[in-house]
């Protein structure tokens, strides 16, 4: 970023050699984003002795049309119209050294309906360069415009209801474990166990695929001869997340017909498939009547880190238009990562049609949805029946609660596990709906259905006192203050 | 057999007074409220009867009430279910569902298993009660009562 002045006064633009971003367009403090613009908030941290105007300019340069030097080719296109336009660039409040940086990018730079390449674009190139210490993703806004060339979930929260006909409550699952090293024979036992203790659904773990001590297929047929067995002994509708990923696409569809042949409601990926991988199963779901379950398996690796990577609320964006059925979106109180502010803008990003701005929850844009059915979180890791006043408040109705320990590790056996967290979830559902404060009173509530449910009694006994209470890494900075 | 079905089917059935409670949570949510009954508990037995039209424009639970009993009057052997229905943008669908009865005996459901290739079986689910003809199961009367 030298070299930007020729004997002390401003190069014309088209002059050959290096320029800053700024001079080049790339910031314009008076660009109004129109409606159809794609809106990216980026946290910058430029190097020591670098201007954050500029910083923030050549990450939206970097983002888009330039590169390093002025290239004459550039006059040959309507070269404004294709440059990403820095509009705006704000300290972070109590994080010196940190600039929010925005960034408006014309729909046009964008293939319709691609999150490969959209992703290509603004987490590109720019993620590397040398002039910023770290660089994050905070928040998108998709528009209306582009929204609209995605198919989105390929069944959504509503019809994923009516398909399963089980309203008015959250769902229940349990991921099998140990997650590695049953035989399908025993891997389906839990599965039995679990579902017809009263779970929705039981799930494969990210990393059950196909390995040595049990093949796929063996897994499919047992474990869907599981869920067979405790849909006949409940009368309700189950579902096993038959993971389907593999090395190859074409091994992937070759698992999802047959989970669908042998009658599966769902099958699963991972989210290491790759969000090309990812489109085309949604596609395949939506035209197969199967739901479609994502494991975020890896995401913390770029999502954690408050510096550096992407934020997890823009991941959300990004698989809502992929088209998943469900997400794995954090439980606040488990042994996962998960501020309740930040957890809480994640699900809105998810359920809501319209979520407006809202620093507080992490949320720096007005997203609209355009109708696009909504995803369904999904809330795994450490959490136990006792806690089931407090999910229900903090995640509401629309998300799936998975007790995977809570379930399988409880004394008297798998389905008691179960039993007991869905008679905790009911009770909890029916004091809310009486308008009780559950906060308050859940504890008691639990307590009072454990008099005539000894599966939940021991439950509590077991867990009540288990928490994990650490500070969260990823919490909002909230409101932009001065202007630089 | 115990019938897993609607939101509440792991606690003890619910009291009349609870059922209001229940109703009256819908309707402050401006839920319309449906009664529906039937004698086929198979899981994908979407569309159960319908006891009248959806109950529009309720204030106060009574007026559901009075249906549920009705239902329960004509239909003292079947499974009768409360809905109440969110005609919301971006819901409009059943926001919440619960059983209000259901039949003294409850015989279940049959598995059936045909082994087809590959050591793949195909399953089907057969209530025990639509053994017989609608209308002559869970009891004696052939609208069901005793």
């Amino acid at each position: 970023m030298s070299d930007d002045t020729k004997n002390g006064a401003e190069p014309d633009r088209w002059d050959p050699g290096v320029h800053s971003y700024a001079s080049m367009g790339y910031y314009n403090a008076d660009y109004e984003p129109k409606d159809t613009d794609v809106l990216a908030m980026f946290r910058i941290t430029p190097q020591d002795g670098v201007d954050p105007i500029e910083a923030a300019a050549a990450v939206a340069g970097e983002s888009s049309t330039a590169t390093w030097t002025v290239v004459w080719t550039d006059r040959l296109t309507a070269n404004e119209h294709y440059q990403a336009k820095c509009y705006q660039v704000d300290d972070v409040p109590g994080r010196p050294g940190e600039y929010f940086a925005y960034v408006a990018y014309d729909v046009d730079l964008f293939e319709e309906g691609s999150i490969a390449n959209l992703t290509s674009s603004i987490i590109g190139n720019v993620f590397g360069f040398k002039p910023l210490k770290a660089l994050r993703l905070e928040d998108m806004r998709i528009p209306v415009a582009y929204v609209k060339t995605f198919q989105g979930p390929a069944h959504g929260i509503v019809m994923e209801r009516e398909m399963l006909n089980k309203y008015g409550r959250p769902l229940l699952g349990a991921t099998v474990k140990p997650k590695l090293g049953l035989s399908a024979r025993n891997y389906g036992r839990v599965v039995y166990e679990a579902c017809r203790g009263g779970l929705d659904f039981t799930k494969d773990d990210e990393n059950i695929n196909s390995q040595p001590f049990m093949r796929w297929r063996d897994r499919y047929l047992y474990s869907m001869e599981g869920v067979n067995k405790a849909v006949a002994d409940t009368g309700e509708l189950k579902g096993h997340y038959l993971n389907i990923t593999a090395a190859t696409v074409e091994e992937m569809y070759e698992r999802a017909e047959f989970a669908k042949e042998l009658g599966s409601v769902v099958v699963m990926i991972d989210l290491t498939i790759g969000f090309s991988a990812m489109q085309s199963l949604a596609y395949w779901a939506r035209r197969n009547s199967v739901l479609l379950h994502l494991h975020r398996a890896g995401h913390s690796t770029y999502t954690r880190q408050k510096s550096h990577g992407v934020s997890f609320r823009v991941l959300a964006k990004w698989c809502r238009l992929i088209g998943v059925d469900h997400i794995h979106a954090g439980t606040v109180i488990g042994k996962l990562e998960g501020d309740p502010a930040t957890t809480k803008g994640f699900y809105d990003i998810l359920r809501e049609d319209h979520i407006p701005t809202n620093p507080g929850n992490g949320i720096f844009f007005d997203q609209d949805w355009a109708s696009m059915p909504g995803v369904m979180p999904v809330a795994s890791g450490g959490i136990h029946a006792a806690q089931m006043h407090q999910l229900l408040d903090l995640l509401g109705e629309d998300v799936i609660l998975q007790f995977g320990g809570g379930t399988i590790g409880h004394p008297m056996g798998i389905a008691a596990g179960a039993e007991a967290n869905r008679v905790a979830l009911e009770v909890v559902v029916k004091a809310r709906n009486e308008g009780r404060n559950l906060l308050k009173e859940g504890p008691d509530i639990l307590r009072k259905a454990a008099e005539s449910c000894r599966p939940l009694q021991v439950a509590i006994d077991t867990w009540g006192d288990i928490t994990y209470d650490y500070t969260s890494t990823d919490a909002p900075d909230t409101a932009p203050t001065a202007s630089v | 057999m115990y019938l897993r079905h609607g939101a509440f089917s792991y606690l003890p059935e619910l009291t009349d007074d609870e059922i209001a409670a229940q109703i009256r949570y819908a309707l402050a949510n401006d839920w319309p409220i449906s009664v529906e009954y039937t004698d086929d508990p198979h899981p994908r037995n979407v569309y159960w009867d319908l006891w009248g039209l959806p109950l529009f424009d309720l204030d106060e639970p009574d007026g559901a009430m009075h249906e549920i009993d009705e239902c329960r009057k004509a239909f003292p052997n079947h499974y009768v279910r409360v809905l109440a229905y969110d005609a919301g943008l971006g819901r409009q669908t059943t926001a919440l569902s619960f059983i209000v009865q259901r039949p003294a005996e409850e015989p279940g459901f049959r598995l059936d298993r045909t082994e087809t290739s590959g050591r793949t079986q195909r399953y089907a689910l057969r209530p025990y009660a639509t053994e017989s003809p609608a209308g002559a199961r869970y009891g004696s009367g052939a609208d069901g009562s005793p």
